[in-house]
């Protein structure tokens, strides 16, 4: 079915603008590879990575080209910061085109509590916060909930929590998809999956996932900022998690399963294993994938809630509203145009944001003009930003830009280099303070480990899939 | 030496090793979960009995280190030691021995998955490489 591809070499790119790059087809490439990246991000580009999307290129009906967003790096399959569409009826779908992380995503909120009282108070809501949201590796949620349950919450993601006094109605509209994939379905979510969702269930996790307090550092666009309700003496909050082990178990059940039916041995590599779209098993996983992607958008609506309380709690009676939540690794059925013509596609978006612009129907009422808030978080003690979703995107990009820094160097070698304790007195110098499980992984998400998140989003920015409103800076960090 | 760890820029990366598939399939475990926490502190008091399948031996240790998140996460159980691993064809049986997860431990990092990414499994030494997605 598949050739395989011989060695991409990055000399085969050619340069098309100051921040475009082709790899033209050759080989069992169905369509070119597009890289949106600076001549500096370009250099640190792996190899490894740019074979990678040139194998997404192979892949059955896949249209137009297969893209990666300027924090490209070397993932499972399909690399992080990729993005393809597939034909729904030639095409494929792929949980490596999605990531083991099924809907990891984040939230930004704003609230109406200034800065200078935030201050006063820092380190009580820390603890709050830590006490009120369980997080780190092995975490469990503070809700229980029985089989039934769970599946009613993958069935209905954000809804579930409203219904049951997580949050105000006003949440659904402002999380992606409103918080509900519409076909999910939690009869193809295995057992062993919903075993291991049940105990997780309202969890921040560990790993690269964490809770911030912000102030607004600059503001690009005092327009869109001040229609979105920013007020820069305010500080803001950030949660960034994912579908927890629920997550990570569809995608392996379903790599297994489509390996059994279909077979690995024509692929270029094992984990781009894949199922046609339109085929029993495609079907199910993306009732599966769906299905995880509502356990995501439910567990970010709890952990919300519960940071709600937190700083009612500390700060009495707060107003703190959700900004939008955007999912970083997902699977969708979307229209674009193609040649001219209206296409409905299926999106794999791996370690990429959605970045719709002005007149989308799938945008809530109060994004309609403007375009969508697009999330784009830093590495743990760096700036995050939020940018806003373009035609342009649309145009080129298929809706997408990037979705955060991208790691660089090996949490072995940030073992060696960091020391957690050193991490967080430098930190604090620098009037950030950071509430970890452990000093190991504080070392391991060290600020150092990543690339520049600055020149992923000029990158953005310059291109226009994706352009910057605001920038943040942490004032407190809980780390999973 | 039971395993060694290799640079990865985003995840894990070890290699295992035995004098037999079985004692490398065993020592793989002990690796994976030393990314959580250390075996050797991990008291002995639990027994669970494992029995897995796989198509070739590549899914055969794919879905035996996965049981190990499968039990971490559903039964909070953490790994001391691997006893009377035995593999015939394409499936495994292996008593686990180990505790359950409460406040006397702290787990260092999350282990999301087991992956193909540059799995290898060599005989004659016996050689298993894996990279977990952490």
């Amino acid at each position: 079915m598949y050739l395989v591809i011989s060695l991409v070499m990055k000399d085969q790119l050619k340069k098309i603008s100051k921040y475009e790059w082709e790899l033209p087809k050759f080989g069992s490439m169905k369509v070119p590879a597009k890289i949106f990246a600076s001549e500096k991000i370009m250099q640190a580009v792996e190899p490894n990575a740019i074979q990678q999307l040139a194998n997404v290129a192979s892949l059955k009906g896949i249209q137009k080209h297969a893209l990666a967003m300027p924090d490209i790096h070397s993932g499972y399959g399909f690399p992080i910061g990729g993005v393809a569409a597939f034909d729904l009826d030639k095409g494929i779908i792929s949980p490596g085109g999605v990531g083991y992380d099924i809907n990891c995503g984040v939230r930004l909120l704003t609230t109406n509590l200034s800065v200078k009282e935030f201050l006063k108070k820092r380190n009580q809501l820390i603890n709050e916060v830590y006490k009120n949201v369980p997080s780190g590796v092995g975490s469990k949620g503070r809700i229980k909930v029985t089989k039934d349950v769970l599946m009613e919450v993958l069935e209905k993601g954000t809804e579930w929590c409203v219904k049951e006094g997580y949050g105000v109605k006003e949440d659904i509209s402002k999380t992606e998809e409103n918080g509900k994939m519409p076909k999910a379905n939690s009869q193809h979510v295995s057992d062993t999956a919903l075993r291991r969702g049940m105990p997780q269930l309202g969890s921040l996790g560990a790993g690269n996932h964490f809770l911030e307090v912000q102030k607004i550092e600059s503001v690009f666009d005092e327009n869109i900022a001040k229609k979105w309700g920013f007020n820069k003496e305010n500080v803001t909050v950030m949660i960034h998690c994912g579908s927890r082990g629920l997550g990570h178990q569809v995608a392996s059940d379903y790599i297994k399963e489509m390996e059994k039916k279909f077979g690995y041995e024509n692929l270029p590599d094992r984990e781009l294993i894949n199922a046609p779209i339109n085929s029993d098993l495609g079907q199910k996983y993306y009732g599966a994938m769906s299905a995880a992607t509502n356990f995501a958008f439910a567990n970010r609506q709890l952990i919300m809630h519960w940071v709600r309380e937190s700083f009612e709690n500390v700060f009495g009676k707060t107003e703190i509203n959700l900004i939008y939540d955007v999912a970083h690794n997902v699977a969708k059925f979307e229209k674009h145009k193609l040649e001219d013509k209206w296409k409905e596609v299926c999106i794999h978006r791996k370690g990429a944001t959605r970045s719709f612009g002005p007149g989308r129907e799938e945008l809530p009422e109060v994004y309609k003009n403007t375009g969508q808030p697009v999330i784009i978080p830093g590495s743990m003690g760096t700036s995050s930003y939020l940018l806003v979703g373009t035609k342009k995107a649309e145009e080129v990009s298929f809706g997408s830009t990037a979705h955060g820094a991208g790691r660089i160097m090996s949490r072995h070698a940030a073992l060696r280099q960091f020391r957690g304790e050193k991490i967080k007195k430098e930190l604090s110098e620098k009037n950030i303070e950071v509430k970890s499980g452990t000093f190991k992984g504080l070392a391991e998400e060290g600020p150092g480990v990543y690339k520049d998140i600055d020149e992923v989003i000029d990158t953005s920015h310059a291109v226009g899939i994706g352009n910057k409103v605001v920038r943040v800076v942490p004032l407190a960090v809980i780390k999973g | 030496m039971k395993y060694k760890f290799l640079e990865h820029t985003a995840d894990a990366k070890f290699q295992a090793f035995g004098k037999s598939l079985e004692e490398a399939f065993s020592n793989a475990a002990l690796a994976v979960m030393s990314i959580m926490i250390d075996p050797k502190k991990v008291n002995p008091k639990i027994t669970k009995e494992v029995n897995v399948k796989g198509n070739d031996k590549e899914s055969l240790l794919y879905n035996f280190l996965e049981e190990l998140l499968i039990l971490l996460d559903t039964e909070n159980f953490i790994l001391n030691n691997v006893k009377e691993l035995k593999i015939k064809g394409n499936s495994l049986k292996a008593t686990l021995i180990g505790d359950e997860l409460n406040n006397k431990y702290e787990l260092k990092s999350d282990v999301k998955a087991i992956t193909y990414n540059e799995m290898f499994i060599k005989e004659n030494p016996f050689i298993v490489q894996v990279v977990c997605d952490i």
